[in-house]
């Protein structure tokens, strides 16, 4: 069969529409975007009419695919780790009520930021809620466990997590396929009290999940993903972990390695092959691409047991993503001698397209508020937040998707005027309506800005769920009508947004302004096609 | 065969068009390939990088190790040099050297070009000008991919054919005007090479 040259984004999504999934549920985020956007794209997807829509935020999409696993059929959410926060309520209680079709929750982290506030690793919430993982090495692995997975999740009746990160997501290679399945059928739960986390309910149910427990383990020890590779020096025993294994191999590209290697791609842990590696091992070195998870339960508090080498005893860098190079140094081989990166290489930081609408909204904004001191705009996540860069340094906070207008209240309450926050029209329905009914309960000073470009324009230009619709959810979070002013964003309205911005910021109440204009990008994305 | 590249460039200056003709030329040839890319933030302008992998034996890493790649393939000159650590003592430094200019501390230009010329294998060709006198001016990038395949162990004509392969669908006056920037850039290299 040919192969298809697929990101691992990609090869997931093409491994789920052939395992017979009904439905794609998940908001963008990099790096996880292009799992959704291959299957919005697939001619399968589109003959059996799956659905592909994205969400509002990462806990509807969870939500959703509950429901359609409640419902008996098969599912993904996809999302950026941070969308995990977002989810976490759904997610963990669905540990809880367990799934009926199978549910894959496909998180994809960003070890290094590249593209992202945090670094945080996915896998501790598979722990945390006790839902097993699978954290593919690479696209082939991608492909293949969604057809586990799914499989998995019905056999054991619980959602499954897929950890990508960013290197994987984003990298391309040759994908063999396998037969398609169909899709499943309606079936509701057979258990009528699954989904009803009533608290007596829950305890059976917690008290059901932890007995899974052990079975999982079992599976992890057979799981054709881990893999114990027996080798004649003891004096050092090597897990690596999804990636790592990669980076592992890459330094023994035409030699054999001398120590053993555990590769582990399923979660929880394979206990018995752990003891095998910790007891015939003298020392053992964890190569994880994130956090030290693995790496601090096989240490302990104590660190009494064997000697672990890892990312906590400085064999590693603590933080940023692997790579062959640091993972070379912490085997002991010598560097390459490399040449320096010159001097006269300046940083090129992203920047505001040339024409990007944002550009003439913080003009008119900086200059409303220049009569003021600086530090009083807080913003939000998406091509905006550049606005913190010169020459605009516009904005004075980015924390989390909403955060924009609920800071901006809560610096009103202490006594800040003015009080500014700038979130995006498809940021303002992720996470801020539920802040602006804060704001309007509380009659608080605040300016609201939602920047509004039709789009999600960061990750690449997908649908918003603002769009054509803010106006009207500002009104019926009770906002009051002349209150809500929409501008258009160009040069040539300056002083009119300026004096609109002035005027806004004179009120003491919730004022909206809504500067609205496409993004650029997608603009000429639309005129290119619509030439061809 | 082992060759590992590094594509260079400026979001938005479309790299990945180079990478993808590039992995349609190994792939029909039986060989393995990983290429990794930057999606996301970076991609507005920022300074973006791909890394090409492409070998007759089964690929681990997505990452080309440091001091290990064959060549850095940029379009764009500051660029070309921000990946020199990867760069292997006998890789090759290929190079638009029409800089991209989006921010307001850029270096001066003789600097820069005094950096490429310090690698002993390096080619410094201005594509833009080329592209532009062939009236291809969008095909910039296939005057890169030219240039830089004197250097590579894949055979011009299987470039030549992905490109056809390529651009098919949007006809033959682009294709035609992309294999033309393709030779051009291949004429230079052959020319110039030390």
């Amino acid at each position: 069969m040919k192969k298809l040259l697929l990101l691992g984004d990609e090869a997931f999504a093409q491994g789920a529409l052939d395992a017979g999934i009904s439905g794609a549920y998940g908001y963008p985020g990099t790096p996880s975007t292009e799992i959704i956007e291959y299957i919005q794209k697939n001619p399968l997807a589109v003959e059996r009419n799956i659905h592909r829509e994205w969400s509002t935020n990462e806990k509807t999409a969870v939500e959703s695919a509950l429901g359609m696993s409640y419902a008996g059929k098969r599912s993904i959410v996809t999302m950026k780790h941070v969308g995990l926060n977002v989810a976490a309520d759904a997610f963990v209680n669905s540990a809880f009520t367990g799934a009926n079709g199978g549910i894959l929750v496909t998180v994809a982290d960003d070890p290094s930021m590249h593209s992202s506030q945090n670094e945080q690793d996915s896998r501790f919430f598979a722990k945390f809620a006790l839902i097993p993982a699978l954290e593919p090495s690479n696209q082939q692995e991608a492909y293949e466990m969604a057809h586990y997975g799914l499989d998995f999740s019905e056999k054991y009746n619980l959602p499954v997590l897929v950890r990508f990160v960013t290197r994987l997501s984003h990298s391309r290679a040759g994908i063999e396929r396998r037969e398609v399945t169909d899709e499943n059928t309606l079936k509701l739960p057979e258990d009528k009290a699954q989904f009803v986390l009533l608290p007596a309910i829950s305890r059976r149910k917690y008290k059901g999940l932890l007995a899974k427990q052990d079975d999982l383990e079992k599976e992890s020890e057979n799981s054709p993903f881990n893999k114990y590779i027996d080798a004649k020096d003891k004096s050092m025993g090597i897990i690596a972990c999804g990636l790592a294994y990669n980076y592992l191999m890459e330094n023994y590209q035409d030699k054999e390695c001398p120590y053993p290697i555990l590769k582990i791609s399923q979660y929880p842990l394979p206990r018995k092959m752990i003891e095998k590696i910790s007891t015939e091992c003298d020392t053992l070195l964890v190569l994880e691409d994130g956090a030290p998870v693995v790496e601090e339960m096989l240490k302990g508090y104590l660190a009494c047991g064997l000697k672990i080498k890892g990312r906590l005893d400085g064999s590693l860098p603590r933080d940023g993503e692997l790579n062959p190079n640091i993972v070379a140094k912490a085997l002991g081989f010598k560097e390459n001698e490399l040449l320096n990166i010159p001097e006269v290489v300046t940083p090129r930081p992203p920047a505001l397209c040339v024409g990007c609408p944002h550009i003439d909204s913080y003009k008119a904004l900086n200059e409303a508020l220049s009569t003021y001191e600086k530090g009083h705009v807080f913003s939000d996540i998406g091509c905006y937040t550049l606005g913190f860069l010169p020459p605009y340094q516009a904005i004075n906070s980015c924390v989390d998707m909403g955060a924009s207008i609920t800071m901006a209240k809560g610096a009103a309450d202490a006594g800040l005027y003015p009080s500014v926050a700038v979130i995006g029209d498809s940021t303002f329905t992720h996470s801020g309506m539920t802040g602006l009914l804060d704001c309007v309960l509380d009659k608080a000073n605040v300016v609201i800005v939602i920047l509004d470009n039709y789009v999600a324009a960061m990750t690449g230009g997908q649908d918003s769920s603002a769009f054509g619709r803010i106006e009207q959810i500002c009104l019926g979070l009770g906002v009051a009508r002349e209150h809500i002013r929409s501008v258009v964003p160009l040069p040539k309205n300056h002083e009119e947004m300026v004096k609109v911005f002035r005027e806004e910021l004179a009120y003491n109440g919730v004022s909206v302004i809504v500067p609205k204009r496409e993004c650029v990008q997608t603009l000429a994305k639309k005129n290119r096609s619509g030439r061809a | 065969m082992k060759l590992d590249i590094i594509l260079a460039g400026v979001g938005g200056q479309g790299i990945l068009s180079i990478a993808a003709i590039i992995g349609t030329a190994a792939l029909k040839n039986g060989y393995y390939l990983k290429q990794a890319e930057v999606h996301g933030m970076s991609q507005r302008g920022g300074d973006v990088q791909s890394h090409l992998r492409i070998s007759d034996k089964p690929i681990h890493s997505d990452l080309i190790p440091m001091g290990e790649c064959d060549m850095i393939l940029s379009v764009e000159p500051m660029e070309s040099l921000r990946y020199l650590p990867y760069l292997s003592p006998t890789g090759w430094l290929v190079t638009n050297s029409k800089p991209f200019v989006n921010i307001p501390n850029y270096p001066e230009m003789d600097s820069v070009i005094d950096e490429i010329k310090k690698i002993r294998n390096n080619i410094n060709i201005n594509a833009d000008d080329i592209a532009k006198e062939l009236g291809a001016a969008r095909s910039m990038n296939m005057v890169m991919l030219g240039a830089a395949s004197a250097f590579m162990d894949i055979k011009v004509d299987e470039l030549r054919t992905a490109i056809r392969d390529i651009f098919e669908r949007k006809g033959d006056k682009v294709v035609d005007s992309n294999l033309k920037a393709f030779d051009a850039g291949l004429d230079f290299s052959n020319k110039n090479r030390a």
